[in-house]
């Protein structure tokens, strides 16, 4: 089967942010990047899924030169092929119409995706791109089963439920963190990847964005709380005789 | 300027309250149907067709989650999710995994979809009434079949006065003992993050958040847990939260009452001897 697998490139994770002189983004320049979490558990997948039912996995992501590292990371892992759309940073919505554009002529079986971004955190490219694909979804996945024509997954509840759900392929599923166990790439894969085709396309014309972020900035705080630093057992020692005489909670 | 509010039993009277802030007259529906992501999405796009809302309002539930982005996309939108405040067309969010707030302008013409996050509206603001809505029936592609719980839960964290929570600041499973001492000196449960349960290292029903259990002890520490929001939710009722964590931007601080900025390692057997301290 033909798995298509879209990542995300983000900042890596515990990076210090900083807001750019605009106030409408993190300001980008001596950050270092890498997949996103949840799509990085997408890749595995679709990597155990070809080793269990043979096929092809390509790897797809949209966003400036800096993704092409990413991606081939994703070969270098086993993904057999990489689509870079080159375009600047796009919204969502423009993200998911470029990600159904470059797709459509691979058709593929599958399509996995992260079920959420560690920098915009919408978590709607893989459910926009079933409804753009005219294809049946689901989300929040923590299992995949393929059966013939069929895919049935266990889809994540609130509060410790599951549910498994049967939909045709093909299909599309955003992917939970934890679901299977990440692998690093081997010195042979990343040799390999080198070999491997990564094609840089242009992104098809997307629409508007819907939604226009105007600033981003440090949330206020909720509560006043009180933060102790320096030597940590002097802070220890405050914290702990705060907890007893000021909470009296201990 | 019409708001359309979309009900489900989790957050409902949230999702009125925040209707009402959005505009007026609010229609409210809920939807008398088996959920499933395509009989969702064409019974709400029947929705909005009969009530040509200026805002179609949603809980950030898992449900919506699953649906709501397909059906803004196709008005031609995005979900703007997760909404913790609101000043129409402008709508606050969290990004970079609740580092940031984003003020997000809701552009062009509606409908626009918002969903709000749990807890950010009171529910007894709520006036409005929603009305039951049976759907046009039509074919759905999945299939779903009975909810189930993976496991009975031995340990309920629900009942704990003190917890000791641990998250990836713990960075290895052979460092789970740093923090169990703690816990132990308290008298305290241990629980942790999703990352950790999802690693193994503890087991799953230990797990505080969105998708593991909701506690409000006289006492929560957290130790290494940088405070996304799905961690939040289920520990922010807590009476007096504690946060440990070398990254002071993080957002756990953001709840925390008490807080020390440093490494988890060198803090928390300090406050093991601390508190033996005052034992002994």
């Amino acid at each position: 089967m033909k798995i298509a697998v879209a990542i995300k490139q983000v900042p890596l994770r515990d990076s210090p942010l900083r807001v750019n002189a605009a106030g409408t983004w993190i300001e980008e320049d001596n950050l270092t990047f890498e997949i996103n979490e949840p799509d990085a558990y997408a890749l595995e997948e679709a990597l155990q899924l070809r080793e269990k039912h043979g096929g092809e996995v390509i790897v797809i992501s949209a966003g400036p030169a800096r993704v092409a590292q990413s991606l081939r990371e994703a070969l270098a892992k086993g993904a057999d092929r990489a689509i870079h759309i080159d375009v600047a940073t796009l919204d969502t919505l423009q993200v998911a119409h470029a990600l159904a554009a470059a797709l459509k002529a691979e058709a593929p079986d599958l399509i996995l995706t992260g079920l959420q971004s560690d920098d915009l955190g919408y978590g709607q490219t893989g459910v926009i791109l079933a409804e753009l694909m005219g294809l049946p979804h689901s989300t929040i996945i923590m299992q995949v089963e393929i059966l013939p024509g069929q895919v049935r997954v266990k889809r994540e509840l609130e509060d410790g439920w599951f549910q498994h759900i049967r939909m045709p392929l093909p299909a599309v599923l955003t992917i939970q963190s934890g679901l299977n166990k990440l692998r690093y790439a081997t010195l042979m894969g990343i040799k390999k990847a080198k070999t491997k085709e990564l094609k840089v396309v242009t992104a098809a014309e997307v629409p508007p964005a819907s939604a226009i972020i105007e600033k981003i900035y440090a949330p206020q705080k909720n509560k006043q709380g009180q933060i102790f630093d320096g030597d940590a057992k002097a802070a220890a020692a405050t914290l702990i005789e705060k907890l007893r005489f000021e909470a009296r909670v201990l | 300027m019409s708001v359309l509010a979309i009900v489900e039993q989790r957050m409902a009277g949230e999702v009125l309250a925040a209707a009402q802030q959005l505009g007026s007259p609010v229609v409210a529906y809920s939807i008398d149907h088996p959920y499933s992501a395509d009989a969702y999405t064409a019974a709400v796009e029947e929705l909005i067709h009969k009530v040509s809302p200026e805002y179609v309002v949603f809980g950030h539930t898992y449900q919506t989650r699953d649906y709501a982005p397909k059906l803004a996309a196709r008005f031609g939108r995005i979900l703007i999710g997760d909404v913790i405040a609101a000043k129409p067309p402008v709508f606050v969010r969290q990004m970079f995994q609740g580092k940031f707030n984003a003020d997000v302008r809701a552009a062009g013409d509606g409908p626009h979809f918002i969903s709000i996050q749990a807890g950010a509206w009171r529910a007894d603001g709520a006036s409005a009434q929603a009305e039951a809505f049976s759907p046009t029936p039509m074919t759905s592609r999945q299939v779903a079949e009975a909810p189930f719980r993976e496991s009975a839960r031995a340990v309920d964290l629900t009942a704990a006065d003190i917890i000791v929570s641990v998250g990836r600041g713990i960075k290895e499973k052979e460092n789970i003992p740093v923090v169990e001492a703690l816990a132990q000196a308290l008298g305290a449960e241990l629980a942790a993050s999703r990352p950790i349960c999802d690693a193994g290292w503890l087991p799953m029903e230990r797990q505080v958040g969105s998708s593991g259990q909701t506690v409000a002890p006289k006492v929560y520490i957290a130790v290494g847990i940088s405070g996304a929001i799905q961690h939040l939710v289920g520990m922010k009722g807590a009476k007096t939260i504690v946060a440990i964590n070398k990254d002071r931007d993080a957002p756990i601080f953001e709840v925390a009452d008490y807080g020390i900025v440093g490494d988890l390692f060198e803090v928390v057997p300090a406050l093991v001897e601390e508190i033996k301290k005052t034992k002994a």
